[in-house]
């Protein structure tokens, strides 16, 4: 049966079911609005690369869950669904990131069509070895691409800092070699493996009617409840980085940095969202535009609008991490250093505390208006086991201790490992 | 349809007001018309920066993002664009909604009242701009300017907008140049800002639950101090006439990168003596601009040349451009493609689903962008800035009503006039 929860603060409510299937299935209502949005997830992205298929244990190459995103839109017997989608006016389109895999569009027509379709192509695999090796050539494109960002590639090479073996430290579509071992089988294995309906999310934001995107989920997915495959993502590593520096040149006008601290392996349930809200208060109080630091090294010309800083919580590992342009890195972590060591030895700024609690609130408020956000917020919140729609009641409940022990504990120099890409020089 | 109210509320300021409670935040943006200009553009890039480093009451970035937090987190971003040949420059904010606040917080008000103050009372020292604030923005914008070159495709459809429309104010770029960013003094900047407060049009823009005297009111009270002196028309964009005899020129350069970048200019000509907006946003669908377009159904799924090949039209200048990131190698390929695909649609060779799918294309994103505060607040300045009369649901109306033979008649008057392209450094075998 559906429920509706309602949240009288934020003006927002949701209907919610977890289907027989195992599906977990979100409608939020927006009287109002034109466009509606589908959002299909699945659980299983870049880093899920080891896992027992129930026969054994496998090893499949860097890239292969990004690989079979580009590779369900082909429909057998008919043209490929994001033609079909485009060719209703709907803006359709899918990515993969370390954890999962999301397919996704938003129409103004064709609502009920468009989600049928939706849940059709994600749910029936079907490759043939030509059309792999056609997706190939195109995939290369895209890593390609992706190889010359300079911003894709100062993270990467922090998280091979931070990590030795850890499967985060690969780009999520692979390589161009790493591409190439994959074929149809390959492909219908990790399928099989994670894309069955107890491992999937779907959210519906618009004006639709909840009971009849039940029925189609229904009617259209798998009845059977199945687990998805076990995955293994290596031993938890040390808390120290594996290597302290990494740094690569490249066609860039200025030297950019990314630093970066691990913090634990991930979280489950209501407190990966209080960790979240504590690390981001904790950053956005040390180094945030409205920190004296920030405003010192902002005058001083060691950073500039490009600084930003951020947590990441994903496939069982978390860290920090922050970054921007500037011609000294060191003195720039050297200072945050500094001002960590300073808010945990005097305290935090009382009113800058319950300031930045009231602009996170605000924050949390226009993630809102956004369908974009909603779905991949609920969709992270549903895998990780929390309410996404109880996070303004999270962020009340964060104090400056909480805030305070997350810098003593993590901000550590001998925690932080710098990453940079430098000018090539002539 | 959305409430919508219009009206100029001072010389040269024009309010343009949504009443809607869809959203949960309201959005408000000021911004000022500038003629695109060598000699000031880069001024023009760097003073909502230097703007927004403080105000006379929140004389530091700390104060105001202090007030900015206590207004839950409202923002009040500089906002830079380029329509046609218009330098667009101001700020946008968005803000939570009162009704969701805890107690009556005016956060309109206080980020009109906010707003306001960044562009008209400034942080200064002797009656000029902070000298602190304008060296480090000019150094900011410097870096900016030059990190044009970290992202690939965004640094070659700069470079092939700046070969192709060398001599006319489009090729300038909207941060300006090095060599006058460098010139810039506190002296040169105090004196352009004062000049622009006076003379240039300004738009407001305003969505969200409040009714319109109040914005009309809190805008009012905001820019009372704005010293209006003869303020300047719209500046216009100029169209030339296509050459029919000039050759296409083909540009080639060099950089330490692994995926070529392809970017070819076409000039519309005729098709912009009295330009049909709703066909002209078909047209780009039909051949670049939407995933059923010929360019992806062609240039990336049947040939697998490129991971994109899409196209993009200026309404304003009358320019389409054509975008695409391939292997060194494919260059002479793509672009035979690229144009032979472009021949069918002159051709007419268009199918019933490309013109429907199109259409339907260009209908969802109007109405998508209406869904959203900013997407929104960009309709009404490019309307505003056209002198469209039509609202953007009837824009999406007439869309759906363009025939083929409009959609060839556009591309019949696109004629190729510059191709640029970054390619690989030569290497040694």
């Amino acid at each position: 049966m559906l429920k509706l929860s309602e949240y009288g603060r934020i003006g927002e409510c949701v209907w919610h079911e977890v289907l027989p299937n195992g599906l977990k299935l979100f409608v939020v209502p927006k009287p109002g609005y034109k466009k509606s949005m589908a959002f299909f997830a699945v659980n299983y992205g870049g880093a899920d690369r080891r896992f027992d298929t129930g026969e054994g244990w496998v090893d499949t190459p860097a890239g292969v869950a990004h690989f079979l995103e580009h590779k369900m839109f082909d429909v057998e017997g008919a043209e490929n669904a994001m033609m079909t989608l485009s060719g209703r006016g709907a803006s359709a389109n899918a990515f993969t990131s370390t954890d999962m895999t999301a397919y996704h569009f938003e129409s103004t027509d064709m609502f009920s069509e468009n989600l049928e379709l939706l849940l059709k192509f994600v749910s029936t695999p079907y490759f043939t070895q030509e059309s792999v090796e056609k997706e190939r050539g195109i995939i290369a494109q895209e890593i390609k691409m992706v190889e010359d960002d300079p911003d894709t590639a100062v993270y990467y090479g922090l998280l091979r800092c931070l990590y030795r073996e850890d499967p985060v430290r690969d780009p999520v579509a692979g390589t161009v070699e790493s591409i190439q071992d994959i074929d149809s089988q390959v492909l219908y294995m990790c399928h099989r493996a994670f894309y069955t309906p107890s491992n999937m999310v779907l959210v519906v934001v618009g004006d639709q009617d909840p009971a009849r995107v039940r029925e189609t989920a229904v009617e259209v997915l798998p009845d059977y409840n199945a687990p998805a495959a076990e995955r293994d993502y290596g031993a938890p590593e040390k808390e120290a980085p594996e290597n302290l520096h990494a740094s690569s040149n490249m066609e860039v006008s200025a030297p950019i940095f990314m630093a970066g601290i691990k913090t634990g392996e991930s979280r489950k349930g209501q407190d990966s969202l209080k960790f979240q809200y504590t690390a981001s208060l904790a950053l956005s109080i040390l180094m945030g535009s409205s920190s004296p630091l920030y405003n010192n090294l902002y005058s001083q010309g060691l950073i500039n609008d490009t600084f930003g800083f951020d947590i990441e919580s994903t496939a069982g590992v978390s860290y920090l991490t922050f970054g921007g342009e500037s011609r000294n890195p060191e003195q720039v972590c050297l200072r945050v250093l500094d001002e960590a060591e300073r808010l945990i030895t005097t305290g935090l700024d009382p009113d800058l505390f319950i300031r930045r609690k009231k602009a996170f609130y605000g924050r949390e408020l226009r993630g809102f208006n956004s369908f974009d956000s909603v779905c991949y917020n609920i969709a992270v919140a549903a895998f990780d086991g929390y309410d996404y729609f109880k996070s303004s009641e999270i962020i009340e409940s964060v104090t400056s201790e909480d805030v305070r022990g997350f810098l003593a504990k993590y901000m550590r120099p001998e925690l932080l490992a710098i990453s940079s890409v430098n000018e090539i020089e002539r | 349809m959305q409430e919508v109210y219009n009206k100029e509320i001072m010389p040269g300021v024009e309010l343009t007001c949504i009443h809607t409670l869809k959203f949960k935040t309201g959005c408000l943006s000021m911004t000022l018309l500038v003629e695109l200009d060598k000699k000031t553009a880069s001024m023009n890039a760097m003073l909502p920066d230097v703007l927004r480093r403080g105000t006379a009451r929140f004389p530091n970035m700390e104060s105001l993002a202090a007030e900015l937090d206590d207004m839950y987190g409202a923002r009040i971003v500089p906002a830079l664009r380029k329509k046609g040949e218009i330098q667009c420059l101001g700020f946008y904010a968005d803000f939570p909604d009162d009704a969701f606040l805890p107690g009556r917080e005016k956060v309109l008000e206080r980020t009109a009242g906010l707003m306001g103050e960044m562009l008209l009372s400034p942080a200064t020292s002797g009656g000029r701009l902070r000298p602190e604030y304008v060296d480090t923005e000019r150094e900011n914008l410097i870096s900016d300017i030059k990190a044009e070159i970290n992202d690939k495709r965004v640094y070659a459809s700069r470079r092939l907008v700046e070969l192709m429309f060398k001599g006319e104010r489009y090729g300038i770029n909207t941060m300006g140049s090095l060599q006058e960013a460098e010139k810039i003094t506190v002296h040169s900047l105090t004196k352009h800002y004062k000049e622009l407060l006076a003379t240039s049009p300004m738009r407001v823009f305003y969505c969200g639950a409040a009714k319109h005297d109040y914005v009309e009111r809190v805008v009012r009270e905001a820019l009372s101090g704005l010293p209006r002196a003869a303020v300047r028309p719209v500046p216009e964009t100029h169209v030339p006439d296509s050459d029919s005899t000039a050759q296409a020129r083909y540009v080639t350069e060099r950089m330490d990168v692994g995926q070529g970048k392809l970017v070819m200019g076409y000039r519309l000509g005729e098709a912009m003596r009295r330009p049909d907006h709703a066909a002209l946003m078909v047209f780009n669908a039909v051949y670049g601009g939407a995933v059923t377009s010929k360019l992806f159904a062609n240039v990336r799924e049947r040939l697998s040349l490129c991971y994109y090949a899409s196209s993009s039209v200026d309404r304003l200048k009358g320019a389409m451009f054509v975008s695409s990131g391939i292997e060194f190698s494919k260059y002479q390929e793509a672009m035979d493609e690229i144009e032979r695909q472009l021949e069918a649609v002159k051709n007419g060779e268009i199918s019933k689903s490309e013109l429907e799918g199109a259409k339907k294309a260009v209908v969802n994103a109007l109405y998508s962008a209406l869904d959203e505060p900013g997407g929104l607040e960009s309709l009404y300045l490019d309307k505003s800035i056209l002198g469209l009369s039509i609202e953007p649901e009837d824009l999406a109306a007439m869309a759906a009503l363009v025939t083929a033979e409009q959609v060839s008649g556009i591309a019949s008057h696109a004629k190729l006039d510059t191709v640029y392209f970054l390619t690989g450094e030569e290497r040694d075998a």
